[in-house]
């Protein structure tokens, strides 16, 4: 009763992925229908492109910047939320809207809120005399603050995800362990470093992996937010595989640079599938 | 009590209400503040000196007009709904056999290809949709929504029967067994007694595929050119903008429109979700 | 070494409910073994936690060593606690396990090896301290779990029902294995347990508990022999006292004081001889109907019903030891007594332990 479902994936899924390699190694053109295999032809101009080795970089740092912002926010997060209160899941709701509106939506959002014009954050740091009037940066304008723009959405994103994912990690703690701690002497700091997070390893790592995933291969946000500007500054693998490939008509091109993905993305399923072994074994 | 006592409790009690607070506002502000340019008239809304926290000329409706009225919004929330629909039955007819059968396969074989299909999740579109736009171009289904009608499936069908599996395995074998000694068949079993019972999880499936067709840019945007077949998600950020000119208004409002009842829904089900993203992490 | 002393300790969770503990004033002495007695939600063990510190009482008081510790966090109580689930940090060896009070006390490091070893070599695991929890049988997980208590030398020591996780046959030995560590470092023990007879067998003195309250405090024999109200004295003792209405008031007599006067075929010694040689005054003859025997190896348990005008129809057991006591059928009514001095009388409408004795007896 699964074949189809197998079949289905195996032919829409196997079949673009190996095809993308397949391109990668061609000349092929939207609207040509030329295909002509030229070899590392591709790998070679698109590694010496320095917008390639800036949207490598970009990715890169992108995400792991992203990342170590969420885990620590995510962690802080979910220990206020731990506690029933009044009103809890109202305010769960409020702070999960980042991640279940759809991503574009909220990247306009907060493109209105970093316009360069009539942002909102400029408008308050002028009141507050911070800057004098038109006188404060482009948030998305110039090539640091947008990088930090890309970054800030992708951490707003991603900060609900993990949080909840945490919350999950922090109940299965058993209640008498960190109350073990609190007897033997452990205060505040050292129960969480020595005692939660050790032990919610796990989950921690599961919450990691796939937000590096989901930074990683997004490309929405830049599209959006800053179509990969000023200047190429915030191009990432994705963005700039949809520019080269699709925008630009270079199918080869894109796929190659797309090709680039699939090292990270092995390295996290094989981190994955070792979450997931190591949790069965205990 | 102490003065000593209170006083500790009384600071953690004002950290914790510091970290909600600020959290909150950080993940709530953007939709707060598209709520107010939804309705905020032009010229209040484009003039720099104003305090764009409130409302220095009375709110309008304006901007909600021009969306129903003179865009295609309508339309692309009729496309997205449709395309959802059909994704969810696609998804249902091909994951829910899927995962009972693979659960009921007895020997490490269900466990490993269960394991295959989560993987091919990992795979993300932004690496195939190049191929995949050749692909919809062969079959014909260009520029047509029945091109990511095609295509979510594979994003909606592998993380769906990860989940569904998850919920199959707590159901006892026993059950089953007994239903076929009282005279059912295993697909009479299956569906008078394993359906009705993961109707929790069924309805989880559902809603993450609904949500997911919703959420989703690049496919959409890579094979939908026309305005008038598009997706809500890539109508709203390519064609409210005229050339350079940002209808903010608007714009706003349909982030709103299309954003809450979606953020509702995908809510009430978030738990299920989260025991399927961490796979069986938690005990 | 320290006294625990509870002030009208009151800890109510739920506004306008009864609390899970009201009014509690107790006071431990230098070096017992008390123990907190009661069945499920008698509110034993939210007193353990409040004295813990790990909730804060509705109000009342708590003090340690003549200090008031209500504002002190655990940590600042120099208590140490066993958890029913003994609560090993899982991802630590023995030796960190045992060490990690240690180090959040900050003790320098050089000592810690010499203190673990010694309290792994106090509870006999000084082989297993390389060794993850998850290694580890229940029995061993209970002395890791102690060894951790005692190796910052605590005030006082807090366990709560640490042996209900053994299973039966290891329970026992366990139990002797706590009695005789207790014995050997003499630290004030507060042992919380839902279990009458490791009640009995461990505590110097028992509180008994029920809905919060504490309705006596005293040693086994105490408790046991001389039964503050009507819930004491069946909570205490299986099977539980025998309870006859008597007007206004209920008379108790104990199902080992209770046996048959005539001598039945077959037997040696009558218990009645010797019971009758060894109390003096009179005694109270009943009318007893057999419905049912247990046999247990050594003891038998007789169930049946009184008959005769006073208390007819009241169903009581007798217990008695196997060898001294004869198998009798069921439906016959044979003559048994209580020596009176063995009757304990509690008052009809509040249960408590009455003087009062019915008159006239017959």
């Amino acid at each position: 009763m699964f074949m189809p479902s197998v079949v289905f994936i195996a032919l829409l899924v196997g079949i673009p992925f190996v095809l993308a390699v397949l391109y990668a190694f061609s000349d092929a053109r939207i609207g040509g229908t030329s295909f002509h295999f030229v070899g590392f032809e591709n790998f070679r101009s698109i590694l010496h492109s320095p917008s390639f080795r800036k949207a490598l970089q970009n990715s890169i740092v992108f995400t792991l910047c992203a990342q170590a912002i969420v885990i620590v926010c995510s962690n802080i997060l979910a220990i206020a939320l731990e506690k029933p209160f009044r009103g809890r899941g109202f305010v769960r709701f409020l702070i999960l809207l980042p991640w279940v509106a759809p991503v574009s939506l909220g990247t306009i959002g907060w493109k209105w809120i970093l316009d360069s014009i009539y942002s909102v954050i400029t408008w308050v740091l002028v009141a507050l005399h911070v800057y004098k009037p038109y006188s404060a940066p482009m948030w998305l304008g110039e090539p640091h603050l947008a990088m930090a723009s890309v970054v800030l959405v992708h951490c707003w994103r991603l900060i609900p995800f993990s949080t909840v994912i945490m919350l999950a990690g922090r109940s299965a703690i058993p209640r008498e362990i960190p109350e073990a701690a609190a007897i033997d002497g452990a205060g505040f700091w050292r129960t969480l470093f020595q005692i939660n997070i050790p032990m919610m390893t796990p989950i921690l790592s599961v919450a990691v992996l796939f937000g590096i995933i989901f930074t990683f291969t997004d490309m929405t946000v830049v599209y959006i937010l800053t179509a990969g500007g000023p200047f190429d500054s915030t191009q990432t693998l994705p963005s700039l595989a949809f520019a080269t490939g699709i925008a630009g008509s270079d199918l080869a091109a894109g796929a190659a640079i797309s090709l680039f993905l699939v090292p990270v993305l092995v390295a996290v399923a094989y981190l994955m599938l070792r979450v997931a072994h190591r949790a069965e074994v205990v | 009590m102490s003065a000593r006592g209170a006083a500790r409790r009384g600071a953690a009690r004002a950290m914790h209400v510091f970290v909600l607070v600020f959290f909150t506002g950080l993940l709530a502000f953007p939709f707060f503040w598209m709520v107010i340019a939804a309705f905020k008239q032009n010229i209040d809304l484009y003039t720099v000196e104003n305090n764009p926290f409130k409302f220095n000329l009375p709110p309008t409706l304006d901007h909600i007009r021009l969306l129903f009225g003179e865009t295609r919004f309508v339309r692309w929330l009729g496309n997205t709904a449709l395309v959802g629909a059909i994704v969810v039955a696609i998804t249902l007819l091909l994951a829910v056999p899927a995962a009972y059968s693979l659960t009921r396969l007895t020997g490490r074989w269900g466990e490993r290809l269960g394991i295959g299909i989560f993987l091919t999740y990992l795979i993300p579109p932004t690496l195939l949709f190049i191929p995949m736009s050749r692909v919809v171009a062969i079959l014909g289904l260009q520029d047509t929504i029945w091109s990511v009608v095609l295509v979510y499936p594979t994003m909606t069908i592998p993380f769906s029967i990860w989940l569904l599996m998850g919920f199959f395995k707590s159901i006892p074998k026993e059950l089953e067994d007994a239903a076929m000694v009282d005279g059912l068949t295993r697909f009479g079993a299956f569906l008078k007694l394993v359906v009705p019972i993961s109707v929790s999880g069924i309805l989880t499936v559902v809603i993450f595929s609904f949500t997911l067709v919703t959420q989703e840019f690049v496919y959409a945007l890579t094979f939908i050119s026309p305005e008038s077949n598009q997706m809500v998600g890539v109508g709203i950020p390519i064609f409210l903008v005229r050339g350079d000119v940002y209808f903010w208004g608007s714009l706003m409002a349909a982030c709103l429109v299309a954003s809450l009842p979606i953020a509702v829904l995908y809510n009430l089900f978030l738990d299920r979700f989260i025991a399927g993203f961490t796979v069986g992490s938690i005990k | 070494m320290a006294i625990v002393e509870t002030r009208k300790l009151t800890k109510v969770f739920k506004e306008g409910e009864l609390g899970a503990v009201n009014d509690v004033s107790l006071a431990t002495e230098e070096g017992e073994f008390l123990v907190f007695l009661g069945p499920s939600g008698s509110g034993k063990t939210t007193l353990l936690r409040m004295i813990a510190g790990l909730e804060i009482p509705t109000s009342g008081e708590i003090l340690i060593g003549g200090q008031v510790v209500n504002d002190l966090t655990p940590r600042e109580r120099r208590i140490a606690m066993v958890f029913q689930s003994y609560a090993l940090y899982p991802h630590l060896t023995v030796y960190k396990n045992i060490a990690f009070p240690l180090k959040a006390q900050k003790v320098p490091k050089e000592e810690h090896r010499g203190k673990v070893e010694w309290a792994a070599g106090l509870l006999g695991i000084g082989k297993l301290l390389d060794r993850k929890p998850r290694e580890l049988s229940g029995g061993e997980r209970q002395r890791v779990a102690l060894a951790r208590a005692i190796v910052r030398q605590p005030a006082v020591f807090l366990l709560d029902e640490p042996l209900s996780n053994l299973d039966a046959k290891l329970r026992a030995s366990a139990r002797q294995e706590l009695e005789e560590f207790q014995g050997q470092i003499g630290t004030t023990m507060i042992y919380v347990t839902h279990d009458q007879v490791e009640a009995m067998a461990m505590g110097d003195r028992i509180v008994v508990m029920n809905f919060g309250r504490v309705h006596q405090i005293g040693s086994p024999a105490e408790v046991y022999g001389d039964p503050a109200d009507t819930f004491v004295a069946t909570f205490l003792g299986s099977p539980p006292m025998n309870l006859v209405q008597a007007g206004d008031l209920i008379v108790g007599f104990r199902p080992e004081n209770f046996f048959p006067v005539a001598r039945l075929a077959g037997q040696a010694a009558l218990p009645a001889d010797i019971r009758i040689q060894e109390r003096q005054g009179p005694f109270v003859p009943l009318r007893f109907r057999i419905s049912h025997e247990e046999y247990l190896g050594a003891d038998r348990i007789t169930y049946g019903l009184l008959e005769g005008d006073r208390f007819d129809g009241t169903k009581v057991i007798s217990r008695l030891p196997a060898g001294q006591s004869a198998s009798l059928p069921s439906g016959s009514l044979h003559a048994f007594a209580v020596a009176e001095s063995d009757l304990r009388f509690f008052d009809t409408r509040t249960q408590v332990k009455s003087a009062a004795k019915p008159y006239p007896w017959a």
